[in-house]
């Protein structure tokens, strides 16, 4: 039941991408297989999927936690920049040093980074009540336009002939491959493990369980003594601690430096990612891995059948609006199932039911 | 009673609903005659709501046939029933907080004239019947028994030949309700006949000239209520009786455990009532009631009590001299003060979680479902399989959906997981509100049961019989402010009534004796056949 | 300052201003009918790119700003569809049409990009724009002069119609106007329409006056400034007028200062500066008034019309 949605929702998606694409002009069915199916069977792809659905992964995993307490952080893409710029600080201030703490003050500075650009929108939100997925997103781009600013000023690698990008980092900056041989950095297991932490966090743990009842009902959170404001800090720098781990760990990882074109939508897939991965951090490592599929496989197909780079995008929305649709559809009969068997010996409880629906208005439901 | 007219204005011929699982209404048939006032009579869940939003066309029936004033109807939408001059005043009433009363009676019109006109004919409206309203007033700002006034003059502007009344007296004030009745009588003088749904049998006595009594979606019976007993109709609506509550006289109290003094706070936001300065206490071994009518700051006093509210309190919460209010609800748990807010779905507890999660939302430091922030899910099962236990909560187990439960069934649960904590101090809000007969009494008892054993309970109810069968005295709440508590034995109804609405202190003393010193035989209360 | 200059500075304001009011005013009905539609911005994407299409393949602005808004309403509906019929999350659902937009208008585009269009220029003859005075009258954009006339409207709608009574009490109370009989799914249909179709005329005015030329992501947040200028206006037409012109001269100020060569800022805080000046605003309008009473109850929550 738990995969129904997410299963159908990218079936319909293959179905309808490729007679949309037909439609287009474009050969819609060879659309489907070369980025869906092909890249499945080339192992070099592999190792590129792998490295593309980490950082989604990670990304998603942080929003995930928020999404679930209905703390809509859709400043991902941000964060990730400042997760990256935080970690290149250290990285420019240390390159004429060596030595193995060099690497993980990076990636504490990347996720430090990260949580200190969320906490704009966490301030605003506990203290004055502003609406975070406005801030949130807003401040993705002022983000873009703090890293234009230093790529082209002060950060500029000065032996780098004028290209607005910083120095390359030394070999104790960059992240450690652990396949020899492969692309498979160290950010892969660790986008894996910090899927399974969350897994327990949310499943086990009393944080978990606040992060869930303030989503199902806010007020019955309130009741049993979870804050509002403590839910906002921990969706917050949960999203923010780990989108800013993705962007250092991308920066030091594939990019090995920091470049103007650093971001690449990863704030946003990863929405994406959390909604398919049902918000569950083990879905979400399987998501991951299906969107990073339509990044692999669109860029093949897009020299492959000269694929516009665009169909990607239009891939991923589709996806994301018949998981939403089809999400609806499974919970109606989850219902609608478990509600027939016990009122069949209570009478009178839809007469019951119906006053208390409409005195909590509980016909209003916000599904997440 | 006029007769103008030889067929009934009202005739249901074997109405039936069914709902998956349920049958809301079973052959239903009875006639109103016009200019007549006739009672649906019901327990909670007898089906009397379903009933008439059939005949307000807000449902469809799937068997029977309504006849209005000889000829057959099909009524499909509330728009059908207005044309056919069938009014309706609902008993959570269909207003919008943000507009004003002229916009929320234009909204309730098909055909609203332009809107000074409008304004004409309400006033004309409210002068006729000696209504007192402000049609510029915002409705947030409006007391209940005025925004009731909204829709009785909404439904009056339709000039209304019959008019529906869905348990209208349930938050008003006794003095609201004698006036009301004045309206409704003038009503039926000129002709309109009135559908009255009520389980109050007192008010029912004197207001209904004929009955109509359903149980479990049934007509269990009809008669003429002036000229039957209470106890006879009662027994019709039941269909048994009940246990009696056991004899709580014998108990002796204790100090005062809990004493809340000064206590201030900003409403909820947006239309909430502020609270000023609410000060009581209550002695161990006591049951302390807290009337009035719904609105006047009874959550935000729940809210501040619980710790939910924090900001903007002042006033202090003591509980064995203990302060509490600097504590957070955590803390206040943990000093042993319990809660249970009146709404039970997505407050008291969670629909979509099971009642094992729903135990560790209130109960996990006291009964120590989770240690070092790692829930124990084999003890919140436990303790929610024992609460299930004791109060004889029907569900699956402990693994069973909150939300899958019957009103009644849910309030068992969530009155145990915070009763079988032992708290020192129970605060609870509409403890029967909702539930039938059997868990009500269930509940009730389970609060004596407490107080037996030395804890003490403060009962916020609407339901002035309960507090007065249950409670050993009680305090009225008005706008955010708490009269002086009066001992129930021997208290004055009319005094109560008074308080509630919003009439204080001096005047009261002035207005000399009360009705009536015992609550069994004062004529504003109704005989509680749930007891 | 000249007065050629600052009829041009007072041009650019108005003509910076006008897509943030149009969107504007389309979000401000939806969230008055209690949706809240996070998917301006996309919206707005598919009315630039569609106009710009419209406009260069048939050599007809208007054509394109008339298309630009079909398009957009259809992109709209598919909203509507997902968070009415299905009760889909809103936010999610929004962020889905955002998503969708940019992509649908990137690959839609793909083929015009680097090619100019027919502008939507001015409509009154030449005479009446010889001076700068009579330019600051009458050389606008058509679409300057709709942008006021849509606030008078919107504003008379929602305050002296039967029609905006019922859309304002579908929002106030979804539960108490369905028990009266009002159709809410259908209100919030149109609603959620309408706005489509003013967020696609706000997209049009991108490709088909400001610039008139397509380019991947040509709106730049501006969407989602328009959702924010919402809240800022408190749900009012009048105030939503204001919130847009001011949004104009912060953006013309960065205009301004980068033709003037002005130097004392780096350009990239000059480009940060309307978002930046977003969450300020609304932070400063979030501390004046928590708990606003204008916001319609509903705002966001899905509607089950009860059995």
């Amino acid at each position: 039941m738990m995969l129904a949605a997410p299963v159908i929702a990218v079936a319909l998606t293959l179905v309808v991408g490729a007679v949309l694409f037909t439609l287009l002009g474009h050969d819609g069915l060879g659309a489907i297989l070369e980025i869906f199916v092909k890249p499945l069977f080339n192992p070099y792809r592999w190792q590129d999927l792998l490295v593309k659905a980490a950082p989604l992964a990670m990304i998603a995993t942080g929003l995930a936690i928020g999404f679930r307490a209905n703390v809509w952080n859709i400043g991902a893409e941000g964060q990730y920049i400042l997760g990256g710029l935080a970690g290149t600080g250290i990285a420019l201030a240390t390159l004429d040093m060596s030595g193995g703490w060099i690497l993980p003050l990076m990636l504490l500075a990347g996720i430090v980074g990260g949580m200190a650009w969320a906490a704009i929108p966490a301030v605003l939100k506990t203290t004055l009540g502003v609406n975070e997925i406005l801030s949130s997103l807003m401040l993705n781009y002022v983000a873009i336009q703090l890293l234009y600013y230093l790529m082209r000023g002060p950060w500029k690698d000065p032996m780098g002939f004028n290209f607005p990008q910083t120095a390359m980092f030394t070999a104790d900056q960059t992240l450690p491959m652990v396949v020899p041989g492969t692309l498979i950095h160290l950010g892969v297991p660790l986008a894996v493990a910090v899927a399974l932490t969350a897994f327990f966090v949310m499943t086990r743990t009393i944080t978990g369980f606040q992060m869930r009842v303030v989503g199902l009902a806010p007020k019955a959170a309130a009741f049993g003594g979870f804050g509002a404001a403590s839910t906002v800090w921990i969706a917050l720098m949960a999203g923010g601690g780990l989108a800013g781990f993705a962007g250092i760990l991308e920066a030091s990882g594939p990019f090995g430096q920091m470049v103007p074109q650093f971001p690449t939508g990863y704030g946003y897939t990863a929405i994406i990612v959390a909604f398919l991965g049902r918000l569950n951090p083990l879905g979400i490592l399987l998501a991951a891995m299906v969107l990073a599929l339509t990044y692999v496989g669109g860029e093949s197909a897009q020299t492959t059948i000269g694929l516009p780079s665009a169909a990607t995008g239009v891939f991923q929305a589709m996806m994301l609006f018949f998981l939403l649709a089809t999400d609806i559809l499974v919970r109606y009969r989850v219902v609608s199932g478990r509600a027939a068997p016990k009122t069949a010996r209570a009478p009178g409880k839809a007469e019951a039911e119906a006053k208390s629906g409409a005195k909590t208005g509980e016909t209003k439901v916000v599904t997440a | 009673m006029t007769a103008k007219a030889a067929a009934p204005r009202l005739e249901l011929k074997g109405i039936s609903k069914r709902f998956p699982g349920v049958v809301a209404n079973d052959q239903v048939s009875f006639a109103v005659p016009a200019g007549t006032i006739h009672a649906l009579l019901g327990e909670n869940g007898a089906g009397k709501s379903t009933l008439v939003k059939i005949i307000y066309g807000v449902q469809s029936a799937d068997e029977g046939a309504i006849v209005f004033d000889g000829n057959l109807v099909q009524i499909g939408s509330p728009k059908e029933a207005r044309a056919l001059g069938i009014g309706m005043v609902f008993q959570h009433f269909s207003l919008f907080e943000a507009m004003t009363v002229l916009e929320n009676i234009a909204l309730g019109m098909d055909d609203p004239p332009p809107r000074r006109q409008l304004e004409a004919r309400v006033r004309e409206v409210l002068d006729s019947y000696g209504l007192s309203l402000d049609p510029h007033r915002y409705v947030h700002t409006l007391s209940v028994g005025e925004r009731q006034r909204i829709e009785i003059v909404r439904a009056l502007l339709q000039e209304p030949r019959l008019l529906i009344m869905d348990e209208p007296t349930s938050v008003l004030t006794p003095q609201e309700v004698e006036e009301l009745f004045k309206t409704l009588w003038r009503l039926a003088n000129e002709g309109c006949s009135i559908l009255y749904i009520s389980h109050k049998l007192h008010e029912i006595e004197v207001l209904c000239e004929s009955a109509t009594i359903l149980r479990g979606g049934k007509v269990v019976g009809s008669c003429d209520p002036r000229r039957e007993s209470a106890k006879s109709m009662a027994e019709m609506m039941i269909g048994g009786s009940l246990k009696d509550l056991s004899d709580k006289s014998d108990c002796s109290y204790g100090e005062d455990r809990f004493t809340v003094s000064g206590l201030s706070a900003p409403g909820e936001p947006p239309f909430g009532t502020s609270l000023k300065d609410v000060s009581f206490s209550v002695r161990s071994g006591e049951i302390f009631g807290i009337a009035g009518v719904a609105g006047n700051g009874q959550n935000e006093l729940l809210a501040v009590i619980s710790g939910e509210t924090q900001a903007g309190v002042t006033g202090s919460i003591r509980l064995e001299g203990r302060e509490l209010s600097q504590l957070s609800v955590g803390a206040r748990r943990k000093a042993g003060l319990a809660s249970s807010p009146e709404e039970r779905n997505g407050h008291a507890a969670v629909p979509a979680m099971s009642l094992a999660e729903n135990a560790i939302l209130s109960a996990r430091s006291r009964m120590g479902l989770a240690s070092g922030g790692v829930i124990k899910g084999g003890a919140a099962k436990d303790y929610a399989t024992r609460v299930i236990e004791a109060f004889s909560v029907k569900a699956t187990g402990p693994a069973a959906a909150a939300g899958s439960l019957s009103g009644g069934n849910l309030q068992k649960f969530v009155m145990g997981r915070e009763i079988m904590q032992n708290p020192a101090v129970f605060v609870v809000s509409q403890p029967t509100w909702g539930v039938d007969a059997g868990a009500a009494s269930f509940i009730r008892q389970a609060m004596i049961d407490l107080v037996a054993k030395g804890a003490s309970v403060v009962v916020v109810s609407q339901d002035l019989d309960e507090l007065l069968e249950l409670c050993d005295r009680l305090a009225v709440i008005n706008e955010g402010r708490l009269s002086e508590a009066m001992d129930v034995k021997g208290i004055d109804i009319e005094k109560v009534g008074l308080l509630m609405g919003g009439v204080h202190g001096s005047e009261i003393d002035g207005a000399g004796a009360g009705r009536a010193a015992d609550p069994s035989h004062a004529p504003a209360k109704r005989p509680e056949p749930a007891l | 300052m000249s007065l050629d200059l600052l009829v041009a500075i007072l041009m650019t304001i108005a003509g910076a201003a006008t897509p943030l009011l149009i969107a504007g005013l389309g979000e401000l009905v939806v969230e008055k009918s209690g949706v809240l539609n996070l998917g301006v911005e996309g919206m707005m994407l598919i009315g630039a790119v569609t106009g710009f299409a419209v406009a260069t393949t048939t050599g007809f602005p208007v054509l394109g700003a008339f298309a630009a808004m079909v398009a957009a309403a259809l992109a709209s509906a598919i909203f509507a569809v997902l968070v009415l019929t299905l009760m889909a999350n809103q936010v999610a659902t929004g962020l889905a049409l955002t998503i969708f937009g940019t992509g649908v208008s990137a690959l839609i585009g793909a083929p015009f990009v680097g090619i100019t269009t027919p502008t939507l220029g001015t409509i009154f003859p030449d005479w009446l724009t010889s001076t700068p005075l009579l330019r600051l009258v009458f050389g606008h954009s058509p679409l300057v002069y709709l942008g006021l006339l849509l606030t008078l409207g919107v504003w008379w709608f929602l305050n002296r119609s039967r029609a905006g009574l019922i859309l304002r009490a579908v929002g106030e109370s979804d539960t108490a106007a369905h028990a009266i009989g009002y159709p809410v799914l259908k209100v919030r249909y149109l609603a959620i329409l309408f706005g489509g179709a003013m967020a696609g005329l706000a997209g049009s005015y991108y490709s088909l006056v400001l610039t008139p030329m397509w380019a991947e992501r040509l709106t730049a947040g501006r969407g989602w400034i328009a959702i924010a200028l919402v809240v800022f206006a408190s749900w009012r037409p009048g105030r939503m007028l204001a919130g847009a012109y001011l949004f104009g001269l912060v953006i013309t100020m960065e205009l301004q200062a980068k033709a003037a060569g002005f130097n004392m800022f780096a350009p990239e805080f000059l480009a940060a500066l309307p978002y930046i000046a977003t969450i300020a605003v609304l932070a400063i309008i979030s501390a004046a008034k928590r708990g606003s009473a204008n916001a319609p109850a509903c705002l966001g929550k899905s509607f089950r019309a009860t059995a």
